[in-house]
Order: structure tokens, then sequence, then C-alpha cells
């Protein structure tokens, strides 16, 4: 079908102007691009279970800071390599978002934003708590010597912008997939209308759990990938503004897109990046611009553009 | 053999009895209409007998199986479809998904050609691409009657399906359900007489949450307990 092809080459697209842009920008905005796409890999997480499954979490944070220490722990104390330790910060992301979700999904609406919300703060005080193992607030730095994979040193801007990509081109082509397969679809179904999707015979709650999980685990390999990339863990990181964020990434950039959560995330960063060279009152300023896009692009910007011009946009 | 069978099937709100003690038997085949005034309990049996709305005591029965544990999505999957009263689509959605998604459960890869046949069917097929929320109120209920037929139902259960429709796409829904493979069990509730008339080989009738009476069309139009209820005319 023409429709998918012309998204597969949007993202392809997407993913070769990103490979390009490290060789035309200058070394600080590909240090900016390489952070901003491990946290749209975040975003895309969150992205599955907001923006197309229609369940607003105030919880991604846990999620985040789950596949985080999941890495960052078993590199630490545990003194894993990288690929071992990739894979414990995924599964724990896998459990963590497995038990808050079946938790949780008892709930709907605004009882599901304050349970997410209430479950990342007790993961934030958890983290504190076991201060002596995580560093608490003041966080860990996973060493230099340790971030090498394949005989690859992470560390090295090149090496780290590229690990970045490959993440998050595997992300967006695997987010891809899933939102139009007949799974992501349902997802669709459950967020315009759930009890329809009910009464079609589709078992709604099985299906959240899994985006829930989904989610999660995508959350905890943006996480994962932070600390690797950029050698540090910290609480800052489980807490509730980091759940706010990949909100308003997703908000801004729109939701339900397959390309949202990265423009988003770049629109923020750079909006953040650009008010603080101006002012040291830039939240103000960021706060006008989140004010105006909200009321005069209430779809956010790949949102809008889909709404007004280009109709096939994933 | 009865496709459906309910037996003391009863619901109760706060003390209010909606539905008390109903036994009921649909063969195989047949199309059922279920009449009653305002406020009888129709809606409420047939919530009952696809699991939205939990009975307070009794039994289900689909295809010889008790039915009456499962939740309403594993009924659904057993061959039940159900269009809603109030008319209730994907609205955001296109008409070809509305009813790609009510065909895919079963079909997966192969829905596309169910999708377009049943919006040939249902003469929706030059407005596949709309999104549904822009379709007609009278379009919509079709393509809520769509979205049951898609999931090629043992038993199609219409709760109200002609209301609010004009005369004209009165008589194509009359036309679409008798096109129906004969082997289709339907429960239809209905307000309009001509409808019922036309398309019930049986008619059952609730009143304040019992069964009144239960016959062939005939048998009910000459009932004179129905005509008491309907036309409040009082009689020995």
């Amino acid at each position: 079908m023409r429709l998918f092809s012309r998204a597969n080459a949007l993202h392809l697209g997407l993913i070769a102007l990103l490979a390009a842009l490290f060789f035309t920008l200058p070394a600080y905005h590909t240090g900016n691009l390489a952070r901003i796409m491990v946290l749209a890999v975040f975003a895309m997480g969150y992205n599955l279970l907001f923006g197309y499954t229609g369940l607003l979490s105030l919880g991604h944070a846990l999620f985040f800071s789950a596949g985080m220490y999941g890495l960052g722990l078993a590199m630490h104390l545990g003194a894993a390599t990288p690929a071992p330790a990739f894979l414990a910060g995924l599964i724990a992301a896998l459990i963590v978002s497995g038990v808050v979700g079946f938790l949780a999904l008892r709930t709907t609406g605004v009882a599901f934003m304050i349970v997410t919300l209430m479950f990342a703060q007790a993961g934030y005080l958890t983290i504190l708590y076991f201060g002596s193992y995580t560093r608490g607030d003041e966080g860990f730095v996973i060493q230099q010597a340790q971030r090498s994979l394949l005989g690859i040193d992470l560390s090295d801007d090149t090496n780290r912008y590229f690990a970045a990509l490959i993440l998050f081109a595997a992300a967006l082509l695997v987010t891809g997939a899933i939102v139009r397969s007949g799974f992501g679809r349902t997802l669709v179904a459950i967020r315009e209308n759930e009890q329809r999707a009910t009464m079609l015979g589709y078992d709604v709650q099985r299906l959240k759990l899994i985006a829930v999980v989904l989610s999660g685990v995508l959350s905890g390999a943006s996480g994962a990938a932070y600390a690797l990339l950029f050698g540090y863990a910290g609480a800052t990181f489980a807490t509730v503004q980091y759940s706010i964020f990949p909100l308003l990434w997703v908000l801004l950039g729109g939701a339900g897109t397959t390309i949202g959560p990265l423009i988003g995330a770049i629109f923020m960063f750079y909006l953040i990046d650009y008010a603080s060279g101006l002012t040291n009152a830039y939240l103000l300023l960021v706060g006008v611009a989140l004010v105006a896009l909200t009321l005069f692009a209430s779809q956010g910007i790949v949102g809008t553009i889909r709404a007004r011009w280009i109709r096939w946009l994933p | 053999m009865s496709l459906l069978s309910t037996r003391g099937l009863t619901k109760s709100y706060a003390g209010v009895t909606a539905n008390s003690d109903i036994d009921f038997d649909l063969p195989m085949g047949q199309t059922r209409a279920l009449i009653g005034p305002n406020g009888a309990g129709k809606s409420t049996f047939v919530g009952m007998i696809s699991g939205r709305i939990e009975a307070t005591s009794g039994t289900v029965s689909f295809a010889g199986e008790d039915i009456s544990p499962l939740p309403a999505h594993k009924r659904i999957a057993k061959g039940i479809a159900y269009t809603f009263q109030i008319t209730s689509v994907f609205g955001g959605l296109s008409v070809a998904e509305n009813i790609a998604l009510a065909a895919r459960r079963q079909l997966g890869t192969a829905a596309p050609a169910k999708v377009a046949e049943v919006l040939e069917q249902v003469s929706l097929a030059d407005r596949a691409d709309q999104t549904a929320r822009d379709l007609s109120y009278g379009h919509q209920r079709i393509l809520e009657i769509g979205m049951g037929l898609a999931q090629n139902p043992r038993l199609f259960i219409l709760d109200e399906p002609t209301q609010g429709l004009a005369e004209a796409e009165i008589d194509a829904f009359k036309a679409l359900i008798r096109a129906l493979d004969p082997a289709t069990t339907i429960l239809l509730i209905e307000h309009n007489m001509s409808v019922v008339m036309d398309l019930a080989e049986a008619i059952t009738v609730l009143d304040q949450g019992r069964i009144l009476a239960e016959g062939t069309p005939a048998e009910i139009h000459s009932n004179a307990d129905v005509q008491s209820v309907y036309l409040g005319t009082e009689h020995a």
C-alpha cells in the first residue's frame, strides 16, 4: 500500500538526514542532537501510550529511571559490560512497567494519572532510600573505561552520536511498524472509543497493559542509553519533572504522530537553549511559547501539519 | 435448538427492578423483535446478554454454553455482535477503518476483503475514506450496522437501529436485514411497528421488566394484554 511506503520513506529519510547532520552541524549542535535523539526515544515510548492509546501517565520518569538504574547499577556495582547491562535496564523497565501497569490500569482517567504519579514518586523515594547504593540525588558516574561496546568507545562524540542515532532509528522503525499493525490500530480504537472496542470483542484491558509495557520498555531503553552514553545516573531523572517532559515533548511535537516526539524534543531543547541565552527569566519565555503553541496549534507541530496540509503523515 | 437462552435473568438498580426473572429462548436462525414501552427494560435485557450490564442474578446460555461468567469481550468473541442504541462509532477514524476494526479481530490480514464487501452491502463504499464523525446521523447508524455485519455474527443484537432514520433509510435497512444469511439469528429492539411487522418472525413483548407476551406477529397484534399496554385500553 502506498501510505505504508510513504511512511517508511519518511522515517528512513529522517534517519538519513540525522546521519548527514552530524557531518554538517558544528560540534555543539551534534552534541545536543545526540542527547535529543536519546530523549526522543523516551518521548516515543510516552507517545505510544498517550498519543496512540489515549492513556495519560504522569509517572513515566519511573520507567526511564528503571532503565537508567538497571543499566547503571549493573555497571557501577556489578561491573557489568554495556551489553548485558543494557539488557538489565530493559528488564528492569519491563518488570516495573508490568507491575505498575497491572495495578494502575484498574483505574481510568484522572485516577490513572494520580496513581502513575504516586508510583513514580515512590520510585524516586526508593532511589533516595537506597542512597548507599544509588548515591541518591548526587548520583554516580559510569567510568569512561567501562563505556565501551564491542571495542567502540561510547564516550567519543562521533561514536556516541551514531549510537544514539541507531537507538533512535530502531525505536522509530519499531513504533512505526507497531502503529500501522492491527495491534496499533486497535490501540487507536481504544483511544477513540474504549466501550466500542470492547463491544467489538477486543480484550481492552490486556491490550492496554501491553501498551503500558511497550511504552515502559521504550522509555527504559532511553534511560539506559542516556546513562551509558553520557556516563551518569542520578535521582533527578526520577523526579516528576522527567514525567512531565515527555508529555510536553509529545504535546508540542504532535501526539499520535510517529515523528512528533523528536520534533517536540528538538523544539523544547532549543527553545530553552535560546531563551536562556537571552535572559535569566528564560522559563517565562518558554512558558509563553508553550501557551502560544497550545492555543494556536493544539495538535502540536506535526499534528497541525497533518491536519492542515499533509494528511498521510503517519 | 436455541442459540440463546436466559433463565431467571434479573437486574435491580438500588431497589428498582429493571428486569425480573426473564426466561427467554431464541431459536437458531430466527429474527426476533423485542418490543415494549419506554422503560420496559429492553436495553437492560440485551445489555445483560451481551455482557455490558452485569446481571443481578440468572444465567445466559449461548450455543449451549453458559456464558454468564464471561466478560463482554469474550461473549462478543463467541459470535455476538451488538449495535448501540446511541450511535457509538470511532468518530475520529475513517469509515473503512471503523469496519476494519470490526472485521480484523477475526479475520486478521483477510479483513480488507470483508471491509470492501460490507461497504458495498451498506452502500457506504463511496464514503469509505470519510471521517466517521463527519457522516450524517443516518449514515452513522448504517455504519454501526455495517460494523456488526463485519463480525459475521451468529447472533446480531440491534438496539433500535432505525431510531432517527428517514423513511427511505428505514426501507434500506429492512432490505439489508432481509438480504442477510438466513442462518443469522437476530434480536431486534424496535419501536417502529412497520419494521417489526416486516422483519420479525416472532415477537417478545416486555413490560415493566417482565415478558408480557410472546408469539408470531399476528398473535401479538391481536393480543389483548399487548394492546392494553400500548394503547391503554382496559379489558376484563
